[in-house]
């Protein structure tokens, strides 16, 4: 009796994470289903069955080479979350392993400075980047979105770090690590799947930033939001062709997260929620 | 030792000056646009500009519409300098142009001036000068099915009025097949809704503001106006055109959904095109509506510019450009390689004097006719302050015009009342104008 309620509740369960994760996925699959149709077929109303033309991407690609903006998402987005890695490994040891009456105040500070819309600060970033000639350069994007995402960063890593023992690094120490030493051979390998899954998520995150890329961009350093934006019409038919230009933006990280989705989710179970 | 100084001065001067010309010679022209199917054209012939001039390179921005105006902005008053060429409209250019934003275009004799369409002329020129040449320029008239008009025994005038074609419109609603009497914009915005129902609110001789700057939904033009429309769209429009806007309009038409659409003329080389229209066969045209008694048809005016912005550091290779994208050659040359069709419209006087333009392009005659009387500098028959036919030509515009759409988009959708929407267009519009000062 018990193990037949617990199958149905498990095929219960089973069919609603299905249906959960239709529901969230449904956006990106009706997105591709529409890049495989006609314009005319793409505006004409809800239809799940495409004619498979591949004509949009063809459009496309011959409009705006896709190649330069996706070379430049890949700088950016591995850039800067390395730039970030960089900066935030050592904050976070700090804070985790010697904090001050302070510390809480310093991350809770950190993090407030997401809650500003990005548009309020516009014209002072903008003002910074035309002086010092980083404008549409993708060193200037690089470092923006590195300090964009580096809340983030710091909090997660922070979060995983608390997980490990203080003792383990004292051990170290008493055998004679130095600072670099105990951050780099016996913190940073402890802390891999954490350090892994910040990694994935900010390459994600950077990968899909599209508020500072369209603005402070014009071709040089363009990403592949640019490319997505450059597609929607005033007066025409483009939703075809959006869809064609979205897809072939989503596509990497699709493929990437895909293949590290095992990393992703046993970092992001492995701090706070334990 | 003399000649040899003089030598050595020579070989200097002459490499300044080979320099200075390489300078000159080497320019990369950055240029802003919008994606559309002329602006999108007009980068595929790219490469016969820079054939012809082999010094000047391009390279292309394009962006949607919205995000080009916000960059734009930002870098002129910043004074940036990322772009040598903006693509601006009839909104932007007489406010740009008075902030001293942008260049005063001096194009050459060969370029024809006198040829450009006089209204569109006037709409880009500031006190005498043009500050943006006109790539393509639409005013709005009636675009409806003749099929369906002949089978419901209804004829539409060449100048209708609005009861024309409130009558055709009953006439020819079919809702059991999905045929729609009338397709009108209804999507929130300045540019989306609020075109159209300025347009139609001039044509009922209403004006947004008296000349103390106050505005007018009290009067009963305005009354009279948005009653009107809501009746027309509630009784004999499709569902959900609330969120409808001039590319949710053109598929409807294209698909055969709706009997009667007032736009942009613009669309007219849309709906008349077998490649993407089912209807391309039986499509006519008659002009913007008036009200019986009110002698104006909206005064819509538009056109997609080019314009240099004073911060860019290649104005004379820009102006080059400009001078090449929007000339008669470039006519010639879109004519050749896709056909008189694709050639893009209202700009030019000389086009629909040509007989091939003429006998491909069966709406050219409306649609110069529509521009011709598009009168931007008094948009309505009372006194007006500002210019501008389908918007009022202050910075303010944006805002207030599309807080004003999205009163009256919420009336299309059934959530308030006529009177409720024009209330709150006055006190919010009354609001805004008084803390922008233009109200004392």
């Amino acid at each position: 009796m018990a193990r037949a309620t617990s199958r149905k509740a498990r095929i219960g369960w089973t069919v609603a994470a299905w249906l959960v994760a239709l529901l969230i996925f449904f956006p990106i699959l009706y997105t591709i289903i529409t890049s495989l149709k006609t314009e005319q077929e793409a505006i004409a109303g809800f239809d799940l069955i495409p004619s498979f033309t591949l004509e949009s991407f063809q459009t496309v690609q011959s409009q705006n080479n896709y190649f330069r903006p996706f070379t430049n998402s890949v700088i950016l987005a591995v850039g800067s979350t390395l730039l970030a890695l960089i900066v935030a490994i050592p904050a976070a040891w700090a804070m985790a392993f010697s904090p001050t009456k302070r510390t809480k105040d310093i991350l809770m500070w950190m993090l407030s400075t997401k809650m500003m819309p990005a548009v309020a600060v516009l014209v002072p970033i903008y003002l910074i980047f035309l002086r010092t000639g980083l404008m549409d350069t993708r060193i200037g994007l690089t470092v923006l979105l590195m300090l964009i995402n580096l809340p983030i960063v710091i909090w997660m890593l922070y979060t995983y770090f608390r997980e490990i023992p203080g003792e383990i690094l004292e051990a170290a120490r008493m055998d004679g690590a130095t600072l670099r030493d105990e951050i780099l051979y016996v913190l940073t390998p402890m802390a891999i799947p954490g350090i892994a899954s910040t990694l994935l998520l900010n390459i994600i995150l950077a990968w899909n930033e599209a508020f500072w890329t369209i603005q402070l961009t014009t071709t040089n350093a363009a990403p592949l939001s640019a490319f997505i934006a450059s597609f929607s019409s005033p007066q025409g038919l483009f939703w075809a062709k959006l869809s064609a230009a979205s897809v072939m933006a989503i596509a990497p990280i699709l493929v990437l997260g895909w293949f590290s989705q095992k990393q992703l989710v046993r970092g992001l179970t492995f701090g706070a929620v334990k | 030792m003399t000649t040899t100084l003089r030598a050595l001065l020579g070989a200097t001067a002459l490499c300044a000056t080979a320099g200075i010309a390489a300078a000159q010679d080497n320019v990369t022209l950055t240029i802003a646009t919008v994606n559309n199917g002329d602006m999108i054209r007009m980068q595929g012939l790219t490469d016969e500009f820079t054939a012809a001039n082999p010094g000047i390179q391009v390279q292309w921005v394009t962006l949607e519409e919205n995000i080009l105006r916000e960059r734009v902005t930002t870098d002129i008053a910043t004074q940036g300098g990322q772009y040598d060429v903006l693509t601006i409209g009839t909104y932007e250019v007489p406010i740009w142009a008075k902030q001293g934003w942008l260049v005063p275009l001096e194009l050459g004799d060969a370029y024809d001036v006198d040829d450009l369409i006089p209204a569109v002329r006037d709409a880009l020129s500031v006190d005498g000068k043009l500050y943006a040449a006109p790539f393509y320029a639409e005013s709005a008239m009636v675009m409806y099915r003749t099929d369906l008009a002949e089978a419901a025994g209804v004829t539409i005038p060449e100048a209708p009025t609005w009861a024309d074609i409130r009558d055709a419109a009953a006439k020819m609603t079919d809702k059991s097949k999905e045929q729609y009497g009338i397709c009108l914009r209804g999507k929130p915005g300045w540019g989306e809704n609020m075109g159209f129902i300025t347009a139609m609110a001039n044509s009922y001789g209403a004006r947004w503001f008296d000349t103390d700057w106050k505005p007018q939904f009290d009067s009963e033009e305005w009354k009279a106006t948005l009653t009107d429309y809501l009746a027309m769209m509630n009784e004999y429009g499709p569902p959900g055109a609330s969120s409808n806007g001039f590319n949710e309009n053109l598929s409807l038409f294209q698909q055969g959904k709706c009997a009667i659409w007032i736009d942009a003329t613009v669309a007219a080389s849309f709906v008349t095109d077998p490649a993407t229209s089912t209807v391309a066969d039986n499509v006519g045209f008659a002009q913007f509506p008036n009200r019986e008694g009110v002698d104006n048809r909206g005064n819509w005016l538009w056109a997609w510019s080019l314009a240099i912005p004073t911060s860019s550091d290649a104005q004379e290779a820009a102006q080059t450009f400009i001078a090449w994208a929007t000339s008669k050659e470039y006519s010639e040359l879109v004519a050749e390689r896709e056909g008189w069709r694709a050639v893009p419209p209202g700009t030019r006087t000389s086009l629909y004097e040509n007989p091939d333009y003429q006998a491909e392009a069966p709406f050219a005659a409306m649609t110069i006719d529509s521009i011709n009387a598009a009168n931007t500098q008094k948009a309505s028959v009372q006194d007006v302050p500002y210019t501008g036919g389908q918007f009022v030509a202050i910075p303010e515009f944006q805002g207030i015009g599309t807080a004003v759409g999205q009163q009256f988009s919420a009336a299309l959708a059934g959530q308030m009342s006529a009177e409720d929407a024009l209330a709150a267009a006055q006190s919010n519009t009354t609001r805004e104008m008084t803390r922008a000062g233009y109200i004392k």
